[in-house]
């Protein structure tokens, strides 16, 4: 990513002067992140309406429905933000692996293991004041989710076993957990037709944002990825990772313990996924069962590889694709289009995105030319 | 008639009877993962070409009333996406890795979408081949009631494995796979090979996904595929990039798969959950145990980006 | 293009559906158009649970003054919430239906808590003084309908060998399995039920799987509960058992091999649920029943059932839809294990709490609930 500003930044030093190219020399590549992206957007938009077009509905319709059912009222908003909050954790979880070079897209085991871990630490606390065991499912949860996703680094640095198909095989194992310990060890019995957990109590449950529908999870989102980017951008240790990044073998001739540093990095991306799982648990369902496995951990990868791994453009990206998810149902109520036109417009995006990818430091007046 | 039940007999009998049934959609997306691969690529959209291969194997069967025709269609399907695929990657600086996660969800959104008419109807179905007409013992029979497709994955895999070694294909996706300036030099375009072993393996997957709703289970639903697809790219790491082993693999994965169920039926009860999560757990295992941090994985790619 | 023109437009129709809504929630009352949102877990055309409601949902479109807004594959999530929302906000729904038993607590409860002006009716919960007063929970003693099929398929079963392919073992799903026998057991007192659970609600390899095991140990009758039947009614009726089918009427998949099924029959209750809120009366809160009240129905017979077999289920659906009733759990039931779970003399009638915490599979099922 950023050897491909740099090299934008390089070009458009070498060309021509024109009238403003000073302005371009300097923010050249920055106006390209917000402009690639968006015409990509713009693009998926146009040809998904071509599709909605050839199903016979409007595609003006469709816009409008999607603006509305998003971003329309002040309800669309809150309903956006609730389903962006567990986004933006989930996709650090992709997010910050990334940064080494490692694909994970298991968030959603992370997620299962970490509100499994987090309820199980509620359960154990009944009694204790509320933040005491509010701060416990925290502990809780980030320590599985962490180690879940650890797991998958380990594998890779001790055994060489690629991590992308490790994480996403550890997401079916996570859920044979929790099923057979929410159907067994952990159930309520009082939980007839819907096997779960004990509840962890109403005192103990996190709430919303005051004057809001929001719980607090959008803020721990907020939160992590703030946190992340500092982490990532602006410390040795994010250097040290970028560098690994870039090239395994440079990283080891300066004597960077890329063992250290892969571990850690999954610890902290499966932590942020097991926070998800804990917020689930004490913001929304109030104990743990199969409801938790509602795809969280997969749109997640979506989101990181749309804000190109970068966890401040996360916070937009989950906002956007939880506007998506928001509006999906007043697609079917309002035009009809079944409940896949969300997975649909996703992958377009998704496509269309990846695609834009080989624009970057090739737009001409960018550049500087006329 | 004699007594119909088998007793225990029936764990080996559905574990083999699974590996057969089950292990189709395995095999095909296995081999066609392993042609892309060796090329250099790596497609890990082919769960969402499974998926759009099994709706529009079943929609095209529906329609026409010849299951052949939807075989077809799904094989068709399958390379189109796969096209699409390579066409993605050709770009420069793209990910061929993140393009795959694309297609995962855009074929399988788009097969739900396009789909969803197809629920209820019923396609007319491929048919089986009756192999165990020596036997007197139903159970034995059933399991033996074997499709075609089966049969053809399995003459596949030698033909692959064939193919690679000694004829002048498999040599130029191997020389593409290896080292891409090895192929420029030798004067062939390599995002050309890799455009068709994308669309070949496409193809491949897309009729493995035309064997979940044409013949097991037999229907057209959005619970069709539960990660077969992506199980069998995984299956081809630890398969070394052969496809004799790609078939031993899927094989072994079937079996598992019928494990849990069968279990059951003899009176296995406790930990079905964890009994039905036994392919990932095996997948897992074996992968585990015959990576190595040390070399690379003999038989890989070099060009392939997971295992750089 | 005009995009502002058109958004004035829809946001104005928008706006005045909203105040049109709000205002018909304030009065309560059905009035000129009423808006009613049914929500499902899955596919509504999925020949099995969802489907069932969908037909209910079918049968109030076609009454006058009635708009009916669906919405489909929403999770057991706050996502369930939203949807609910957004059907009030947006859509001017006063009456609502989520049909999904997940969806109950704490989802609905706390959009129950939210808008109490307005209806909520949910399918399968297990409504509490505790719970909101505008909260209803219906369901149908669909064991009633179960154990006329265990009646048809011990008569129609050869081997006296028949087989259960379930999803979970919680209590509905156990009372069904142990009705099914018990009816089974009416007709051929050596009659057994084998019975495998697939862990999920929809896992149709699994189901597959299942059937095909069960036939290998010589079922050659069978029934399923899981949110799909078709899968186990097309592989069995391949393999050349019988079945009865379950949820909605599967015979047009199997004609010659489906003998009958257990129905809902929600297109009955859910006109009668809307006439009752017309008239003013309020709907009980906890609302149950079974075939005398309409609420389940059996399949025709298929043309494979025997006269002997017809007279006996007839004979005993008489007595279901007779005043005085019928139990089905009678005193001295003793379960698998040998345990006697209901003590002789007490005969536990349908409506009688005890039954809906079913944990035991009954004398003469071959399976185990953990």
């Amino acid at each position: 990513m950023t050897t491909d500003a740099a090299e934008g930044g390089v070009e458009a030093a070498g060309v021509a002067p024109a009238a403003d190219v000073g302005f371009l020399q300097r923010y050249g590549a920055s106006i390209e992140y917000i402009l690639i992206p968006a015409a990509a957007l713009i693009g998926a938009l146009a040809v998904f309406g071509l599709f909605v077009a050839m199903y016979g509905k409007n595609p003006l319709d469709l816009y409008f429905y999607m603006y509305y059912g998003a971003f329309g009222t002040w309800f669309s908003w809150q309903n956006t933000l609730t389903r962006a909050a567990p986004l933006i954790l989930t996709a650090l979880c992709t997010a910050l692996p990334a940064q080494l070079g490692m694909v994970i897209i298991g968030g959603e085991g992370a997620l299962l293991i970490g509100a499994l871990s987090a309820t199980a630490a509620a359960l154990a606390m009944q009694g204790a004041a509320p933040i005491v065991v509010q701060i416990a499912m925290v502990i809780a949860g980030v320590i599985g989710g962490g180690l879940w996703i650890t797991l998958s680094g380990a594998l890779r640095q001790y055994r060489g076993v690629n991590e992308t198909i490790s994480s996403l095989l550890l997401v079916y194992i996570g859920l044979a957990i929790l099923n057979h310990l929410v159907e067994g060890a952990m159930r309520d019995p009082a939980s007839l037709n819907k096997p779960s957990t004990r509840e962890i109590g109403a005192a103990n449950m996190i709430g919303t944002i005051p004057g809001t529908d929001v719980h607090w999870g959008l803020v721990f989102g907020l939160v992590a990825a703030i946190a992340s980017y500092i982490l990532i951008y602006h410390t040795t240790f994010g250097f040290a990772a970028r560098v690994a990044g870039g090239n395994i073998r440079a990283a080891k001739i300066v004597g960077l313990g890329v063992g250290k540093l892969i571990l850690t990095i999954c610890f902290l991306a499966g932590a942020c996924a097991g926070l998800a799982g804990m917020i689930e648990v004490a913001a929304v369902q109030g104990r743990t069962n199969a409801n938790l496995a509602a795809g969280y951990g997969f749109t997640g990868i979506l989101v990181a590889f749309l804000a190109r791994q970068n966890p401040l453009a996360i916070i937009p990206v989950a906002i956007l694709l939880g506007g998506i998810s928001a509006s999906g149902g007043l697609l079917q109520r309002r035009l009809g289009l079944p409940d896949a036109s969300v997975l649909v417009l996703q992958g377009i995006i998704f496509v269309f995105v990846l695609a834009s990818d080989a624009l970057y430091g090739r737009i001409g007046f960018l550049k500087g030319k006329s | 008639m004699a007594d119909p039940s088998i007793g225990l007999w029936t764990v080996p009998l559905a574990v083999f009877g699974g590996a057969i049934r089950v292990s189709t959609p395995f095999l095909f997306v296995s081999l066609g993962e392993c042609i892309t691969e060796r090329s250099g690529r790596i497609n890990l959209g082919l769960e969402g070409t499974l998926v759009m291969g099994a709706m529009s194997a079943y929609g095209i069967s529906y329609l026409s009333g010849s299951p052949w025709l939807g075989v077809l269609a799904a094989g068709i399907t399958g390379a189109l996406l796969g096209a699409l695929h390579a066409g993605i990657c050709s770009l420069p600086r793209v990910n061929d890795v993140a393009v795959g996660i694309a297609l995962m969800l855009f074929g399988t959104g788009l097969a739900f979408f396009l789909g969803k008419p197809l629920i209820e109807p019923t396609a007319p179905r491929l048919p089986a081949i009756d192999f165990g007409w020596w036997s007197d013992i139903p159970q034995v029979r059933a399991a033996l009631r074997i499709n075609v497709l089966f049969l053809i994955g399995v003459a596949i895999a030698p033909l692959l494995f064939w193919a690679f070694k000694t004829t002048r294909w498999g040599l130029l996706i191997r020389t593409a796979g290896e080292s891409s300036d090895a192929a420029r030099a030798m004067g062939h375009s390599v995002l050309l090979i890799r455009l068709r072993a994308t669309m070949v393996g496409g193809f491949l997957a897309g009729i493995g996904g035309s064997f979940l709703s044409l013949f097991y289970p037999g229907s057209w639903n959005e619970g069709l595929s539960s990660g077969q697809g992506i199980t069998a790219v995984a299956l081809v790491i630890f398969a070394r990039w052969d496809p004799l082993l790609c078939l031993w693999a899927s094989l072994a994965f079937g079996g598992a798969a019928a494990l849990g169920p069968a279990l059951q039926s003899v009176g296995v009860t406790s930990g079905y959950h964890l009994f039905n999560a036994a392919p990932y757990i095996l997948t897992l295992a074996i992968m585990i145990i015959t990576c190595s941090p040390k070399r690379t994985l003999t038989g890989a790619p070099a060009e392939l980006s997971i295992t750089r | 293009m005009d995009f502002g023109r058109i958004s004035r437009r829809h946001l104005l129709q928008g706006g005045a559906a909203l105040a049109a809504g709000s205002a018909l929630g304030l009065r309560g009352a059905m009035a000129a158009e009423t808006t009613i949102g049914f929500i499902y877990v899955g596919s509504r055309d999925d020949y099995g649970y969802n489907q069932a409601h969908a037909q209910g949902a079918a049968a109030l479109k076609k009454l006058p003054g009635l708009k009916v807004v669906e919405e489909e594959k929403v999770p057991e999530t706050d996502a369930v919430e939203k949807t609910i929302e957004s059907m009030i906000n947006l859509d001017g729904a006063s009456l609502l239906f989520p049909t999904s038993f997940g969806y109950y607590n704490p989802h609905m409860i706390k959009m129950a808590n939210k808008f109490p002006k307005l209806r909520f009716e949910h399918c399968g919960g297990l409504w509490s003084e505790k719970d909101p007063k505008n909260a209803g929970s219906y369901f149908g003693y669909i064991d009633e309908a179960q154990y006329i099929s265990g009646i048809v398929a011990g008569y129609s079963s050869k081997s006296g060998k028949l087989g259960f392919v379930a999803a979970k073992p919680i209590p509905q799903v156990l009372r069904n399995i142990n009705a099914f026998t018990l009816g089974a057991r009416l007709a051929n007192p050596k009659a057994t039920t084998q019975v495998i659970f697939t862990g999920d609600w929809s896992m149709p390899v699994k189901e597959a799987e299942a059937t095909n095991s069960l036939i290998d140990q010589g079922v050659d009758v069978l029934t399923c509960h899981v949110d799909g039947p078709k899968t186990m009614v097309e592989n069995a009726a391949r393999r050349g058992a019988m079945v009865c089918g379950y949820h909605v009427n599967q015979s047009p998949l199997a004609p010659k091999a489906y003998l009958t099924g257990a129905e809902w029959n929600w297109e009955a209750l859910y006109p009668k649920f809307v006439k009752m809120i017309a008239a003013g009366e309020t709907i009980p809160n906890f609302y149950r029943g079974g075939l005398k009240e309409e609420i389940v129905k059996t399949s025709p017979y298929g043309e494979a059932v025997s006269a002997e077999a017809r007279k006996h289920a007839d004979d005993i659906k008489a007595k279901f839809l007779s005043a005085e009733g019928y139990a089905i759990f009678k005193g001295g039931l003793v379960d698998n294990k040998g345990k006697t779970v209901i003590a002789a003399g007490t005969d536990r009638g349908q409506k009688d709490p005890e039954l809906e915490k079913m944990d035991y599979l009954v004398e003469g099922v071959l399976g185990a609930t953990s």
